[in-house]
């Protein structure tokens, strides 16, 4: 038996109403735990005040230098005690999770056996950057309470100046429209970086995110220094009976309006069976006796549109990969940028081809260590030096596919033109 | 690296174990480890269901669920109970803290259900849905909060209920919230963020012991921020002409208070979207602030999320993301339905923001 609860007026409201309640939980925990109760008790005052009254300091585990995000009370009584005492140290362990968040329940069960012991029991599933957050421990039970999950097989994430936790969507565990081994990339990538990870020396947050398909569930271009999107180079697959059964479900209107009006290059289109064309690049399907559709490869983005409309009726191609995209971040603080394609296309099926990927994560990486001022993101790196410099460190060749359009200025000096063409038309040749 | 790891600790201490990110095989329904990479297709039988078939012939339902992501180890259990004896005892998140239960038997997709019901757990936020709110820390844990985040989203998942159990809106509608600027719940099709509206109050009685002046003048995006001795003490000073109240000093010095009960107020921003179907990903954009921070259940900003997603249910045609939907009617007409005021604060004036204006004649009347 915990002792008795605060007062909490302003959080009882948040137990009524369908969604299920924090506060509850919280109660729920505090019943046994005079530390929930305190938890309680400032999470109240926040409330009254509209006022955060934590401070961060330094908490760790023994050999890493990151992970644990610290939290001290500010909440203090006129001689310098913490008003709520018993939750005045209140530190959070970021643990990284199995790629796309998979779980057996004899793992959840244990750690909650463990958070119940050493935490508050409160654990959030998941934080923004992916991490299990194990919320609310003292400054001595962080050690304990990590030895334990670490025995389990997890490990500590990142915070800070480092290679943040990543994530990865669903994939290829559980979706058609899965374009690579997101779990194997997504190992690969950050178990090659641990030490980055775990003591942090970089300029600022380095974030990986890992989408099966441009649908992006794990919104790695607004949101990744460095997003690794599955997609495709062939011809969309179809399939008959599937199509059919679409268009027999959701017949013309639908079609046209939400599939063939939304195509963003037109190329998806509706025709006479005898109208379609034939040709390498072309995929078409029939919807009914009379008409089929049919999509000109070429023209097509690889925007997901009418794959997620008609989704088994047309399918990602064959001749998979991943589009790399590079220097994503929110505001601060020259804006927020969206990353930016720096590898069109990339094989990801064998291991030798994800070498590839961590080759270029690394190189990215040590460069991004050498070259970006103090909490300086990659993106805005890149901002500031150019993206021609960045590829000429990377070691890769400019491509249209990288640009929205040409440059709409002349402020550039051109005298190595020439030079640059002799390169292209070399390197054709030798192809 | 940090004092933990210099105050080297007696032999004794065990060395962690670097494991990185873990296997998820492990974890995974034994039928997502038969059909890995093999899955051919996808329906939604009803809201908050998904039935995936793999090309092998085999099946799979997915029955997901709302949860309040901060949850207490006995929620938790519970959970896992559920897995255990209505599912088969595998899990999964997604990255809105929805659980999702596997199962390989249409049958055991209605009694799961009623026992997720039973339990007070929402099924749905699939497809055309409103799904679970993106947040963050807010008041519980963070450091430089300027609101809550878990209660904020209990309050307004309470209004929106019954669009996350239902499929009726044109298409997916992804929220967030943030209880700063620096908007770690990130992009969303309707996002709450914090908006400051006053320039930190300096106590410069404590900003030489604990913060780094020159990293704290680096961090301004408007360099605003200048060194200067004050009552003797060396601090800093702010040019409140050129502060824009990003709050982006705080987090390095916390002598540097941004937040206020009062001042600090509630952004709605619209139209991000992370993915590529149809138009390229967009960030959200700004529509509304000036909302009172007014805990615990925020009815300002409830009303106004809820009036503009009104309009876009009853406005926009199927699939049309809000950025869609606002693509095709235009900015006036938006500002028009939803009846929010457009001020001249809504009018970018950061770098860059020159693409943000029309230049051409293409206005709606």
């Amino acid at each position: 038996m915990a002792k008795k609860l605060h007062d909490t007026p302003n959080l009882d409201q948040l137990e009524d109403g369908p969604w299920p309640s924090f506060v509850t939980g919280l109660k729920d925990l505090a019943k046994d735990k005079d530390y929930v109760v305190d938890l309680l008790g400032q999470l109240e005052e926040s409330y009254k005040t509209k006022k955060g009254y934590w401070k961060g300091g330094t908490v760790g585990v023994f050999g890493y230098g990151g992970g644990v995000i610290p939290r001290f009370t500010e909440l203090k009584n006129a001689d310098g005690t913490p008003k709520f005492k018993d939750a005045a140290e209140f530190h959070t362990l970021r643990i990284m999770p199995p790629p796309g968040m998979h779980y057996d329940t004899a793992t959840l069960r244990q750690f909650c056996d463990i958070w119940e012991k050493h935490g508050s029991g409160l654990i959030a599933f998941h934080g923004q950057s992916g991490d299990i957050m194990f919320q609310g421990a003292t400054t001595e039970n962080v050690q304990k309470s990590f030895d334990e999950i670490n025995e389990m097989g997890f490990d500590l994430g990142g915070a800070g100046p480092a290679v943040r936790t990543s994530m990865s969507c669903v994939g290829a565990a559980r979706c058609e429209q899965s374009c690579y081994d997101e779990a194997q990339a997504h190992r690969a990538v950050l178990n090659t970086f641990l030490d980055d990870i775990h003591r942090p020396s970089l300029p600022y947050k380095f974030k990986f995110k890992f989408s099966g398909c441009p649908n992006d569930c794990m919104n790695s271009i607004q949101r990744s220094d460095m997003a690794v999107i599955g997609t495709w180079r062939d011809n969309i697959r179809t399939d008959e009976a599937l199509a059919k059964k679409w268009f027999a479900k959701h017949g013309m209107d639908e079609l046209v309006n939400d599939v063939v009006a939304r195509c963003p290059t037109k190329t998806f289109q509706l025709k006479e069976i005898k109208n379609v064309k034939k040709s390498d690049s072309i995929s078409s399907v029939a919807v009914s006796d009379t008409h089929a559709v049919e999509i000109d490869n070429r023209d097509c983005v690889r925007c997901m549109h009418c794959i997620n409309v008609m989704t088994g009726a047309l399918a990602p191609g064959k001749d998979k990969g991943a589009s790399i995209l590079v220097g994503g971040k929110s505001h601060l603080k020259i804006g927020g940028l969206l990353g930016t394609v720096i590898i069109p296309f990339m094989k990801l099926d064998t291991e030798e081809d994800v070498e590839k990927l961590v080759d270029f994560a690394q190189r990215t990486i040590d460069f991004f260590a050498e070259n970006a001022l103090e909490h300086e993101r990659t993106g805005e790196m890149i901002e500031r030096i150019g993206l021609a410099n960045f590829l000429e460190a990377m070691e890769i060749e400019a491509d249209p596919a990288m640009v929205n359009s040409p440059r709409m200025n002349p402020y550039v000096r051109t005298d190595g033109w020439d030079a640059e063409v002799a390169k292209i038309n070399a390197k054709k040749q030798a192809a | 690296m940090n004092q933990a790891v210099q105050a080297a600790a007696p032999a004794a201490k065990r060395k962690p174990k670097e494991t990185g990110v873990p296997d998820n095989k492990k974890y995974l329904h034994p039928l997502m480890v038969k059909n890995y990479g093999n899955w051919k297709y996808h329906d939604r039988p009803r809201p908050g269901v998904l039935h995936h078939v793999a090309h092998s012939g085999d099946e799979i339902w997915s029955v997901r669920a709302g949860t309040q992501r901060q949850m207490d180890v006995h929620t938790i259990r519970l959970l896992c109970d559920i897995a255990d004896n209505f599912a088969e005892g595998r899990v999964r998140f997604t990255i809105r803290s929805n659980i999702e239960f596997m199962v390989s038997e249409e049958k055991k997709v209605a009694p799961l259900i009623a026992e997720l019901g039973k339990h007070g757990f929402p099924v749905g936020g699939t497809g055309n849905s409103v799904t679970m709110i993106a947040h963050t820390q807010g008041w519980l844990h963070c450091d430089i909060p300027g609101t809550d985040a878990s209660g904020v989203v209990k309050a307004l998942m309470d209004e929106l209920h019954e669009e996350f159990i239902r499929e009726e809106m044109p298409n997916r509608v992804h929220l967030s919230t943030s209880c700063c600027e620096i908007n770690c719940g990130g992009q969303a099709d309707l996002a709450i963020i914090v908006q400051h509206t006053k320039p930190p109050v300096i106590n410069h009685d404590l900003v030489a012991n604990v913060c780094e002046r020159p990293t704290v003048v680096a961090r301004c995006p408007v360099a605003a921020i200048r060194p200067a001795m004050v009552n003797g003490k060396p601090s800093l000073e702010i040019d409140e002409s050129k502060c824009m109240c990003c709050g982006a000093c705080y987090p390095p010095c916390p002598p540097m208070q941004i937040n206020d009960p009062e001042n600090s107020k509630l952004a709605i921003w619209v139209g991000g979207k992370n993915s590529n179907a149809r138009g390229k990903p967009t960030f959200m954009k700004m529509v509304a602030s000036g909302l009172p921070n007014n805990a615990p259940r925020w009815p300002e900003v409830a009303e106004v999320v809820k009036r503009i997603l009104t309009v876009y249910k009853e406005d926009a045609r199927p699939w049309e993301r809000l950025a869609d939907w606002i693509d095709r009617i235009g900015w006036p007409r938006f500002f028009e339905k939803t009846g929010l005021p457009f001020t001249k604060y809504l009018i970018d004036d950061w770098r860059g923001s020159r693409a943000n204006l029309n230049s051409s004649t293409h206005i709606r009347f």
